[in-house]
């Protein structure tokens, strides 16, 4: 029997021949998996993205030649991140973070288009197939400076500066107010908003402002370690932020809240390598390691020590929620009723103040 | 209110409206002379990385702040180069020089992030630093302040009361006239342009050894086009400027405190009241353009026009 063997079929067959060869040596050569970071601020704000960069960091070291990472940062919240993530997405990459609650829509919009690519969104609350969401409980972080702060402060008054009233920042101001209640019911909370995560000159000068009227503890939930600096040229205390910025501040700093980002980063990058990817909405904290309190600094007395060890060790028991009832609201109405604890749907849509927030 | 509350916040005030007065400053000369410099914010920040690794590296804040002034007037004579040399569009070129600065800063300053740094000390001065309110606010700045105020009555003397600022003036407002008298119309220009760019390295150099002692990327925060403005507030005048920045440091500095307060300002959320700066100083400048005041408001009629000699 002859053969038929037409220049079309042997073309083909060439084509089918060399692509196999070449997906065979894929096997052998493996692709490094592309993982894109999209961040709000510079790698040096020392606070937000420092250390989301730090977690990238570690994705770099633990998988080696098995990942090639790309980041974006200074990303502005807004049209122009729907350009960033759409320009990693269509460039190879297999995983993309988002790490700011502005990046929401542009992400969604992007994870529709691209099926393949897998997202995280950070601080966010939308999912779809491809688009999981992470956050942090950095309101239980909240909650053991809280109690540190009712036992330390003399005037009863805590200066909190703050970027925008969204349900994490007021999360993070409630469950401040409540554990300090808990040692001093009279303690109150001023807020200054600033309008920005991230603008050191306008955050001291919101620090100076609450200082000078009378505060002497500083919280913040902005990215620089400027209030804390003033604090220290003032002589009072406070609380770093997303990093430990006692360098900054020896003397003021009494701790910071750390998020720590690498094993979330490292655990979803295998799941992708190994296949095993699916979306979720998680949300973890001081017990799976993710929120992170730093050393206590030497001005942090014994009561408040042991009240912070007293909060930090409930909640990562599981016995002792930030959000117990009865908490009422500044009109006096029942938000969390009595023996209840605040669910994570009723958190993640608080718009309400506790009494003794002045914002 | 109490009055040491008031007299807290007009120290803050002035801390607040100095970085304003160095880089708005140094434009008004820039733009007396007819040359439209909108890179002031990379300027700045160039100057406050500058003055801050330096003084890091050396251990001495005066050896920053002079590296931040050359650093600036460097930046200041690239952009001279390109602008009065090869005659490039001044606004491309400045924004160019913005984000060149933003970059740039960013890149040197990556060493540097989480080192902290001894402010610059006070200057006591003894006797008038014991007054009893005037001492803790007049007299109890760093070296900075006081060079802004002096910098403020020098070039405000030296555009009225001297031949060169009278040919500086000159220049701006009609080079080609300046030129047939016979004066070098692009060596001008380039004087102003690289004392521009020292005030901007001045003003960032207080932002980061003063102001926040700290280096964190773009830690300018947009100061520098609010000094572009501010330069057109003033009507290019250099009184008048520093009215201007101390209004819009004012005003600032007082929202915040109005919110710190607990009270707030008339119950007005803190959106508007971060607005106030902005606002106050559109309706100052509407109010100057109505009333008696009504003055010179031309700008210098050439600037942002390149030279371009006939010969």
């Amino acid at each position: 029997m002859r053969l038929h063997l037409s220049r079309r079929t042997f073309l083909a067959g060439t084509a089918a021949a060399s692509s196999a060869l070449a997906l065979g040596r894929g096997v052998y050569a493996q692709e490094p998996l592309k993982v894109g970071f999209v961040y709000v601020g510079p790698i040096g704000d020392y606070g937000w993205t420092h250390g989301h960069e730090l977690g990238r960091k570690a994705v770099v070291e633990h998988f080696g030649d098995k990942v090639a990472t790309t980041y974006v940062e200074n990303v502005a919240e807004g049209p122009d991140a729907e350009r960033v993530i759409r320009q990693l997405a269509s460039s190879g990459h297999g995983l993309v973070f988002t790490t700011s609650f502005g990046f929401m829509n542009p992400t969604v919009r992007v994870a529709k288009q691209f099926p393949q690519v897998k997202f995280e969104h950070a601080t966010g609350y939308q999912t779809a197939p491809n688009l999981a969401v992470y956050n942090a409980r950095f309101y239980e972080g909240r909650a053991v400076c809280g109690a540190i702060a009712g036992h330390m402060s003399q005037s009863g008054l805590c200066g909190y500066v703050a970027s925008f009233p969204i349900p994490e920042v007021v999360m993070g101001i409630n469950a401040f107010a409540l554990a300090a209640q808990k040692v001093n019911p009279d303690f109150r909370v001023n807020v200054v908003w600033i309008n920005s995560w991230y603008d050191p000159g306008k955050e001291g000068d919101a620090a100076k402002a609450l200082i000078d009227q009378g505060a002497d503890i500083i919280s913040q939930h902005t990215d620089s370690p400027a209030p804390l600096q003033v604090a220290e040229q003032r002589g009072v205390h406070g609380f770093g932020q997303a990093s430990d910025m006692a360098a900054y501040a020896p003397n003021a700093q009494l701790t910071a809240i750390l998020d720590d980002w690498s094993e979330y980063y490292i655990q979803r990058v295998q799941a992708v390598l190994d296949d095993a990817w699916e979306t979720h909405s998680i949300w973890y904290g001081l017990k799976e390691g993710m929120v992170k309190m730093a050393p206590y600094g030497d001005a942090v007395t014994d009561d408040a020590r042991q009240a912070a060890e007293a909060v930090k060790e409930g909640i990562i028991a599981g016995t002792l929620h930030p959000f117990t009832g009865p908490i009422e609201n500044q009109a006096g109405e029942v938000m969390i009723a009595d023996g209840a604890t605040a669910t994570d749907d009723e958190m993640q849509k608080m718009d309400w103040w506790v009494e003794g927030v002045q914002a | 209110m109490t009055f040491d509350s008031t007299v807290l916040i007009l120290v803050t005030v002035i801390g607040a409206a100095t970085p304003l007065l160095f880089a708005a400053l140094g434009e008004l000369v820039v733009e007396r002379s007819g040359v439209l410099n909108l890179g002031i914010e990379g300027m700045m920040l160039v100057g406050a990385v500058t003055a801050f690794a330096v003084t890091v590296a050396t251990a001495s804040a005066a050896l920053g702040i002079l590296a931040a002034a050359i650093a600036g007037a460097l930046m200041a004579l690239a952009f001279g180069v390109l602008t009065l040399s090869l005659t490039a569009n001044q606004v491309a070129t400045g924004l160019a020089l913005t984000i060149f600065g933003i970059g740039l800063s960013a890149l040197v300053g990556s060493g540097f992030v989480g080192i902290p740094v001894e402010r610059l000390p006070r200057l006591q001065i003894p006797g008038l630093s014991d007054l009893p309110v005037l001492g803790p606010l007049l007299f109890n700045h760093d070296a900075l302040v006081y060079l802004s105020v002096l910098a403020t009555v020098g070039v405000a003397w030296f555009l009225v009361r001297t031949r060169p600022g009278m040919i500086l003036r000159a220049v701006g407002e009609s080079d080609v006239s300046a030129h047939s008298i016979g004066y070098d119309v692009i060596l001008v220009r380039y004087l102003a342009v690289l004392f521009g760019g020292v005030m901007a390295g001045l003003g960032g150099a207080f932002l980061s050894l003063s102001y926040t002692p700290m280096w964190a990327e773009e830690m300018t925060a947009g100061r520098g086009w609010i000094a572009l403005a501010l330069v057109v507030f003033s009507s290019w005048r250099p009184g008048r400027l520093f009215l201007g920045a101390y209004l819009f440091g004012g005003v600032t500095i007082l929202q915040l405190y109005a919110q710190g307060s607990g009270g707030g300002f008339l119950g007005l959320p803190a959106q508007v009241l971060s607005m106030m700066p902005y606002l106050a100083t559109i309706v100052v400048l509407a109010v100057i353009a109505g009333g008696p005041w009504k003055g010179r408001l031309d700008a210098p009629a050439c600037l942002g026009k390149p030279f371009r000699p006939a010969t």
